[in-house]
């Protein structure tokens, strides 16, 4: 899997390496900038948000171009790790027992991987999502190109557009949440891209065991 | 509509009633086009560039007497030029005056993100104000008469006015002003709804047309241009005027139903997470103290 052994020198161990956070941090400053610039054109009560970032005009002709920035960064996600976040049936597991992970009684759900089912969730649900704003957001960026016989193009685009778009805020509340207020550590995971070995045992046991396994092979 | 408002109300030493009172029309303004005693001449074409400032645009030829396919950012007035087999009367020449309708329910309006972007004035008008336009282009998606057009120069997008500066002066449109033949009227709606109606019977009763009748389609509300056609029935002969016009069900979809579920949703999912938060807290690992084989450096 690694050339490199994932035990960092300090004891602690790699999660994330470095092109994984730099790709991260790409999608997540995008997204915001989309999502704030986004909002103010979806409620004239918002509306304060394009003006505080630049004026309604700019963020207008800005979003799509962080809309294509987002999309590499997510098509970049997909190869990286697309592989790691398949659905597997501990992950169907570990989804019947979610409410106990959500009422902070982690030991009695099933042990997971690198990736939790919430994780691949949000996963899945960013790259289905970013299809679908990705071509709806294609028709409205130019929708003096869409002919009036192909009008029902837009039609589609201006109902996908926001429902996609709503979907991903839930998805993003959930995730700042659970990086920046419940899970101590995660944050810095995608900062630093070190956690303590107690984090990966409490919250990933399966790729602790694997990192610890594939560290002592390589050291003999 | 300036006009309407500086009527005389009340007078001083002055015996008698006030004169005009009770004789003022309505304040909604509207277009009534003809389209039987339309001859195709563009003199309503080149007055609308006229008045409001644009050249000459590039013509197009496409077996037909029509300047372009349609109406431009730049051009907001395009007579439309159709051949159709008439069952009674033979082959006829259809000529209808395209531009913004000035719906009484109009979609572009309802679709426009920008603050102050898109107005209604109380007489109809539905005006672009091109200073708050963003150019995202909604309007071009709510309209159901393919009337806004954006201009890639301004990035901004542009329709008829219906001559706003020139009805709050109390003038008639150019293109009014410009029509030889008298197909072109402009006044109150009801009275340009009873001269509609009028001709529509004199076309019935006298020319032949069964189907005449006029065009101010309820389903956008009314609108303040209204035809008169020889046959109302089937308006799309008359180069895709669409029957039953209305604001795309996707606009209103969104605009309305989703934008309250996502509203309600988004604020929903905060108090969800702020009470979580004061429930559950964060999850602590007790680093150290949990897993004390597991801390400090490598052996």
């Amino acid at each position: 899997m690694r050339d490199e052994s994932q035990v960092l020198p300090n004891g602690r161990l790699l999660r994330y390496s470095y092109r994984e956070r730099l790709v991260h941090w790409t999608a997540s400053i995008t997204y915001v900038y989309l999502m704030l610039t986004g909002l103010a054109f979806w409620s004239p009560w918002l509306y304060w948000l394009a003006i505080v970032l630049g004026g309604a005009t700019i963020s207008r002709e800005l979003h799509p171009w962080a809309g294509l920035i987002f999309t590499v960064a997510v098509v970049l996600m997909y190869v990286m790790w697309a592989f790691e976040m398949s659905i597997t049936e501990n992950d169907k597991a570990w989804m019947r027992q979610v409410e106990h992970y959500i009422q902070n009684e982690d030991e009695k759900t099933p042990p997971q991987d690198r990736f939790n089912a919430g994780q691949k969730s949000l996963f899945w649900g960013f790259v289905i999502c970013g299809i679908l704003l990705l071509l709806s957001g294609l028709v409205l960026w130019l929708p003096q190109y869409i002919p009036w016989s192909l009008r029902y193009l837009r039609y589609i685009a201006v109902i996908v557009h926001p429902a996609a778009a709503l979907i991903t805020i839930g998805l993003f509340m959930i995730h700042l949440y659970m990086g920046l207020a419940i899970e101590g550590g995660a944050l810095h995971s995608m900062v630093g891209g070190d956690v303590s070995r107690s984090w990966a045992k409490e919250f990933h046991r399966l790729w602790y065991d694997k990192v610890v396994r594939d560290d002592s092979a390589a050291r003999k | 509509m300036s006009q309407a408002t500086m009527e005389i109300r009340r007078i001083s030493g002055h015996a008698g009633s006030v004169p005009g009172a009770g004789m003022s029309r309505d304040y909604d303004v509207c277009k009534l086009i003809d389209t039987t005693t339309c001859i195709g001449c563009k003199a309503c074409e080149v007055a609308c560039l006229e008045w409001n400032g644009y050249g000459f645009a590039q013509t197009s030829f496409d077996n037909s007497y029509q300047t372009m396919p349609e109406t431009a950012w730049n051009y907001w007035n395009l007579i439309k030029f159709n051949e159709y087999q008439h069952p009674d009367h033979g082959l006829m020449l259809l000529m209808r005056k395209d531009q913004c309708m000035h719906c009484e329910d109009p979609g572009c309006l309802e679709a426009c993100p920008a603050d102050s972007a898109i107005i209604q004035y109380a007489n109809g008008i539905v005006d672009f104000q091109e200073d708050h336009c963003i150019g995202c282009g909604y309007c071009i998606t709510g309209c159901p008469f393919n009337i806004p057009k954006f201009s890639t120069e301004a990035r901004k997008v542009f329709k008829c006015t219906l001559c706003s500066d020139r009805v709050s002066q109390g003038l008639e449109p150019a293109c009014i002003k410009s029509c030889p033949t008298g197909c072109l009227h402009f006044g109150s709606k009801e009275d340009m709804s009873y001269l509609a109606q009028k001709r529509a019977k004199q076309l019935r009763d006298v020319s032949g047309f069964g189907n005449a009748g006029v065009y101010d389609p309820a389903g956008v509300g009314g609108t303040h241009v209204i035809y008169v056609l020889h046959d109302a029935t089937n308006p799309e002969i008359y180069g895709g005027l669409p029957k039953n016009p209305s604001i795309p069900w996707s606009v209103k979809l969104w605009k309305h139903p989703l934008k309250w579920l996502g509203n309600l949703a988004m604020v929903g999912g905060l108090f969800g997470l702020a009470i979580h938060y004061l429930r559950f807290g964060p999850k602590v690992v007790e680093g150290a103290d949990k897993f004390p084989e597991n801390e400090g450096p490598r052996p």
